[in-house]
């Protein structure tokens, strides 16, 4: 079953006099329990995807389906709640709140969502999230005290704390050491295999694609090729 | 709830970095001290100065008798004789708005000490009410008479400061008996200086006797002389040269004997009744309430006019309160300037704020946030900064207005008005300081927002 789906996706950025067509008709699929990755070289026009499939940004033409729901054509806030019930985001560089506990750091989303959750339910489901992933001891740990894989994995909590149908991961190994990068990656694929979650992977490093089981590579706009990294042939 | 929570929210991105949030805040801290303080003290000193225009009797109210027909002849003010010291004691028993009242007869007469003599300015009966009315109650020397002097007419007065100068020199007057129309007064008490009145007339010129003696020891004659029931004899009677010396006070006449020989008759009909009013506004007021309970007295029909007249002092009224006015605009302007000073340091922090959040606002929106989540939570950040600030300030005007008044003894005065206006005032600030700021952020592109360096 189709997550998401893509139908000849362009995106064009107005540059004063000039237009700069950085997607040219990107038509793609994602099914529900997948892990892709997301791969192409700087210029490539994979950022402007992903912010698209994250629903930060509307195409310029085409459509996208995800789960059902029709984003080309969404306002900005409709955009903002479909993030917040649909889509976890993993960033490079973390993006937690300085100077505010693990803890808080990962209930924040809940704060935005469309039904209000009781402040004792938020501390409980985010401390269960923080246990997940292995930081049940370090809940009241500020930012600054934690290692970028331990920031990486509050991150990760954080992104899971609403459920949501698809993880966007952008350069989530970026900022890390190969041995922690491993222990992060791995995770991904436990979530997916266990939890069955799609993950989209987006990165620049082909041992990072390693980890997925299909790659998406952007080359000038388009998709340059589907390449099947593990099981069948398509 | 979520009300709270974004209030909490607030409160904990504050909290990041307080010693930033408390210089932020200091511009509204100060703003509404100053303005706390100049409103303490600043009440305080209108108070005193309307106390002090009130001393010079700007609530006093003067009730004259009206005007009298004789033969078709005006008396003109004054003239009737339907005035009474009753009419005084039902008017403070009576009427609410009124402190004070008393009745004054007015007399003319030479005052002679020994070998010194002087025509007082001004020699008035009335009751011990008069001083409380004139706002009067300090007594250079001496204590002043009583209503028991009154009733039993004795023969004591106070005097003013001119009058113990004139009279005395450098003696003490208290104790000491000077004349007036022969009739000997004792001097009780010495009046605290007054100085010139509105009108230039020295108001310590003045002798203060009981009515009761003034009128029926002193100026019975005089008095009675405007009267209506009395017919004028040619011959001056030594009776009227000297009226202490007079025979009975309730001559015994059969009809053919008045008619014979017409002897003055004891009205108890005084020639002003002067009132205080409790405050400035009321005035007008205790005007109403006299004229009322006068008409009913005296039994005017409804459709008639008065027979009296109530006076007030407009002027001085209207002077008093544009001092207030004057006040009051002086301290709001100050009021406004340092609360605008203290809007723009929390804007300006605000704006920097938003820019060096410019990622978490970014984040807030990828995990979901709308627009208006981000414009609030900026929106209470700085309504919170201000209302802090403003509670801040509060604390510290009060104090100052505190230490100036035990140490300077200044006048002050708490205005609650004031506190509430200050809070109100400063988290008003902080939403139209904070809102551009506010939507500033809230208009941010996530995408941009998250890449911000």
């Amino acid at each position: 079953m189709e997550l998401l789906e893509l139908r000849q996706i362009r995106k064009t950025y107005h540059l004063g006099e000039m237009d700069l067509e950085v997607l040219k008709g990107v038509t793609a699929t994602v099914s529900k329990g997948e892990l892709v990755a997301l791969m192409g070289a700087s210029g490539s026009g994979k950022s402007t995807l992903m912010n698209i499939l994250g629903c930060l940004d509307r195409p310029s033409s085409g459509e996208y389906w995800l789960d059902g729901n029709e984003i080309s054509l969404a306002s900005v806030d409709e955009r903002a709640t479909l993030r917040n019930r649909l889509i976890g985001f993993v960033f490079q560089s973390f993006n937690l709140l300085a100077r505010t506990s693990a803890l808080d750091n990962v209930s924040m989303p809940l704060t935005y969502g469309p039904v209000h959750v009781h402040e004792d339910e938020m501390q409980e489901r985010a401390a269960a999230m923080l246990k997940k992933v292995g930081l049940g001891d370090r809940m009241h740990h500020h930012p600054s005290q934690l290692s970028g894989g331990q920031q990486q994995r509050v991150a990760i909590a954080r992104s899971l704390i609403n459920r949501p149908r698809l993880l966007l991961a952008d350069e989530p190994t970026g900022n890390l050491d190969s041995r922690t990068s491993e222990e992060i990656l791995q995770m991904f694929r436990d979530l997916n295999e266990e939890e069955g979650l799609t993950i989209i992977l987006v990165t620049h490093a082909q041992e990072v694609a390693d980890h997925a089981k299909r790659s998406i590579r952007m080359k000038d706009g388009l998709i340059a090729n589907e390449a099947e990294l593990k099981g069948a042939h398509k | 709830m979520r009300a709270l929570r974004i209030f909490k929210i607030a409160l904990r991105a504050l909290r990041r970095n307080v010693m930033r949030a408390m210089l932020t805040t200091l511009g509204i801290v100060i703003g509404v001290a100053a303005v706390i303080a100049m409103m303490e003290i600043g009440h305080g000193s209108t108070l005193a100065i309307q106390h002090t225009i009130a001393t010079m009797g700007a609530y006093n109210l003067m009730i004259f008798p009206g005007n009298a027909m004789l033969a078709g002849i005006s008396t003109g003010t004054g003239g009737s004789m339907r005035l009474s010291p009753g009419d005084a004691d039902a008017i403070l028993l009576d009427c609410p708005s009124v402190t004070a009242a008393a009745p004054v007869v007015w007399a003319r007469a030479q005052a002679v000490y020994n070998n010194l003599n002087w025509q007082p300015g001004s020699l008035i009966g009335t009751t011990p009410s008069y001083l409380d009315v004139r706002d009067w109650g300090q007594m250079a020397e001496g204590n002043p008479f009583t209503e028991r002097d009154v009733r039993n007419t004795s023969k004591v007065c106070v005097i003013g400061k001119t009058i113990e100068k004139m009279l005395f020199q450098d003696e003490s007057p208290v104790g000491k008996e000077i004349r007036l129309m022969n009739v000997n007064f004792k001097v009780v008490g010495v009046l605290k200086a007054k100085g010139a009145n509105m009108m230039g007339s020295d108001q310590d010129d003045i002798i203060i006797a009981p009515w009761t003696t003034i009128k029926y020891r002193v100026s019975g004659a005089y008095s009675s002389s405007t009267g209506v029931t009395t017919t004028t004899t040619t011959t001056i009677l030594p009776s009227q040269v000297y009226p202490a010396a007079q025979a009975p006070l309730y001559p015994a006449a059969s009809a053919s004997q008045q008619a014979d020989t017409p002897q003055p008759v004891r009205f108890a009909n005084v020639n002003e009744i002067v009132v205080s009013a409790r405050s400035g506004p009321e005035v007008k007021q205790a005007i109403d309430e006299i004229t009322a309970l006068l008409r009913e007295r005296h039994h005017v029909h409804p459709n008639m006019p008065e027979d009296f007249t109530v006076r007030d002092m407009t002027e001085m009224v209207r002077t008093m309160s544009s001092t207030t006015e004057l006040m009051t605009t002086l301290l709001l302007i100050v009021a406004a300037i340092s609360l605008v000073v203290g809007g723009v340091g929390i804007m300006n922090i605000m704006l920097v704020s938003v820019t060096e959040r410019t990622r978490e606002i970014g984040l807030r929106m990828a995990v979901g946030a709308h627009g208006k989540d981000i414009l609030r939570q900026f929106l209470t950040e700085a309504v919170v900064l201000c209302m802090l600030g403003g509670i801040l300030g509060i604390g510290l005007g009060r104090a100052t207005s505190w230490l100036v008044r035990t140490i300077k003894h200044w006048p002050t005065a708490t205005s609650i008005g004031a506190i509430v206006a200050a809070f109100a005032v400063s988290a008003t600030v902080g939403i139209i300081f904070g809102f551009y700021p506010a939507w500033k952020a809230s208009r941010l592109d996530p995408i941009d927002a998250l890449r911000y360096e």
